[in-house]
């Protein structure tokens, strides 16, 4: 077993794992944090998408070992209390989802996205998300969503 | 999916690599894990150990000195992708890695880890290769440097011997007026390349000099079209002479297609002229002094909706 100090929205939080654990089983069965979901499990789908020091990862294709002091986000720490993020209020606003599974990891794919691109044309917006999959809405819905934010952003 | 068990050891140096390499004989590097990772969740490799090697900084960074970019092993896709100086001096590397994947995978994975991992199927050896790339290896008696041609020896088969490290990818800058070109058929779940064509070339007098034209993604490890080259050194950058070239690959390709549930062999031998002619066109556009325009991209190639 190895420990690991996580700082997981901005709380630490530490665990003993076998070397093995993926980080987005640590998250849900160790920190009951289910809101980072597991689609594909071969980093193609990007259910798991968290943030990782900041940027854009899928959580079932790292080792919770390797989050080791790392600071880490998932879709329960990106709202300020009552106050949804800018990218949860667009997703609510533009009807962004359907049954919600790929949801979380398109949040945080997008906070990524706006934060290097503040202003992406839609082209931008379906490039940044390319990594993750929705079987439901066709997208459309999502774009709109990311491109809502944009704007409540600038 | 859970890896099969494993011994979790970390490094912070390369000399820690290579002592800790030594020690457990059979032992693994893990870098970004993009690569690794999904190996080990598949059950296709199971190494009794692995040694973290993701925060040695001193494998980190990209610099440019004596004509060459340095890129540490440890630097992300994303990284590559987004440096100016990669884009000034190997400008067909940065649009490789930023082809990789997806953003979320360029987060992660390594120039490093991707090319020691030498999957058939990746970007970045195709284009290594074409820019004569080579890669700087710590190894139990020092240091040595392997050229990308003699790297990338069969699918997931490299020169790299048992206890050597990769610590860094060093690229020849870009002569002026090279024009330099990668263009993927990309798999549309994986985004694996089932076709990458790279092409490097320059132009004297209106006539087509040096030129460097490589394949990867549907052979077992990248190679040279040399056929491709010859066909097209020497003359007037026509587009039925990037044609007639690029018709020319299938001289280069051998027996041993890769084919599979998307994509068959035959289909791919019958596409890979059409990715050389791209790569070639973009490739001869961005040189100095070309005047021909590029054709026009099909819509199957990138519908507008991807």
């Amino acid at each position: 077993m190895a420990q690991v100090s996580i700082t997981v929205n901005g709380k630490q939080r530490t665990g003993d794992v076998e070397p093995r654990l993926l980080l987005v089983h640590f998250l849900r069965e160790q920190l009951d944090l289910t809101g980072t979901h597991v689609g594909c499990d071969t980093s193609q789908c990007g259910a798991c998408t968290v943030l990782v020091d900041g940027r854009s990862a899928k959580s079932c294709t790292i080792f919770a070992v390797q989050a080791d002091g790392s600071e880490v986000t998932t879709i329960e720490g990106l709202a300020d209390g009552d106050n949804l993020h800018p990218l949860q209020d667009g997703f609510w606003e533009e009807h962004g989802l359907q049954c919600g599974y790929c949801t979380p990891g398109m949040i945080l794919s997008a906070v990524t996205l706006l934060e290097d691109n503040p202003s992406p044309s839609e082209e931008q917006i379906r490039e940044g998300l390319d990594g993750n999959f929705c079987r439901c809405t066709g997208y459309q819905h999502i774009v709109n969503a990311v491109q809502n934010a944009a704007a409540g952003r600038a | 999916m859970y890896a099969p068990d494993f011994a979790y050891y970390r490094a912070d140096s390369v000399a820690e690599i290579g002592r800790l390499l030594r020690k457990h004989p059979g032992a693994k590097l893990l870098a970004g894990g993009h690569s690794l990772i999904p190996l080990l969740k598949l059950r296709l490799a199971a190494p009794p150990a692995l040694i973290d090697i993701g925060r040695i900084g001193e494998l980190k960074g990209i610099s440019v000195a004596d004509g060459r970019l340095r890129i540490g092993a440890l630097t992300t896709h994303a990284q590559i992708a987004a440096s100016s100086e990669v884009a000034a001096h190997a400008p067909a590397l940065a649009a490789a890695a930023g082809v990789i994947g997806d953003p979320a995978v360029r987060n992660r994975g390594t120039i490093g880890g991707n090319v020691a991992h030498a999957d058939p199927a990746s970007d970045l050896p195709t284009v290594l290769l074409a820019l004569g790339a080579s890669f700087a290896v710590a190894t139990d008696d020092g240091e040595r440097a392997i050229p990308a041609g003699g790297f990338f020896q069969d699918m997931m088969t490299t020169a790299l011997g048992e206890h050597d490290i990769v610590t860094a990818v060093d690229v020849p800058t870009a002569p002026e007026g090279q024009g330099q070109a990668y263009e993927k058929f990309s798999h549309p779940a994986s985004r694996y390349a089932v076709i990458g064509a790279a092409a490097a070339v320059g132009l004297t007098g209106g006539k087509v000099g040096r030129v460097v034209v490589t394949l990867g993604g549907l052979v077992p490890a990248a190679i040279r079209a040399g056929s491709v080259e010859q066909a097209l050194s020497g003359q007037a950058p026509s587009a039925d002479a990037i044609a007639d070239a690029a018709a020319a690959v299938s001289n280069d390709l051998g027996p041993d297609l890769i084919g599979d549930i998307y994509a068959s062999a035959e289909y791919r031998r019958a596409m890979a002229p059409v990715c050389v002619k791209r790569a070639l066109t973009a490739a001869l556009k961005r040189a100095s002094s070309v005047a021909e325009a590029p054709a026009a991209r099909s819509p199957w190639w990138k519908p507008s909706w991807l």
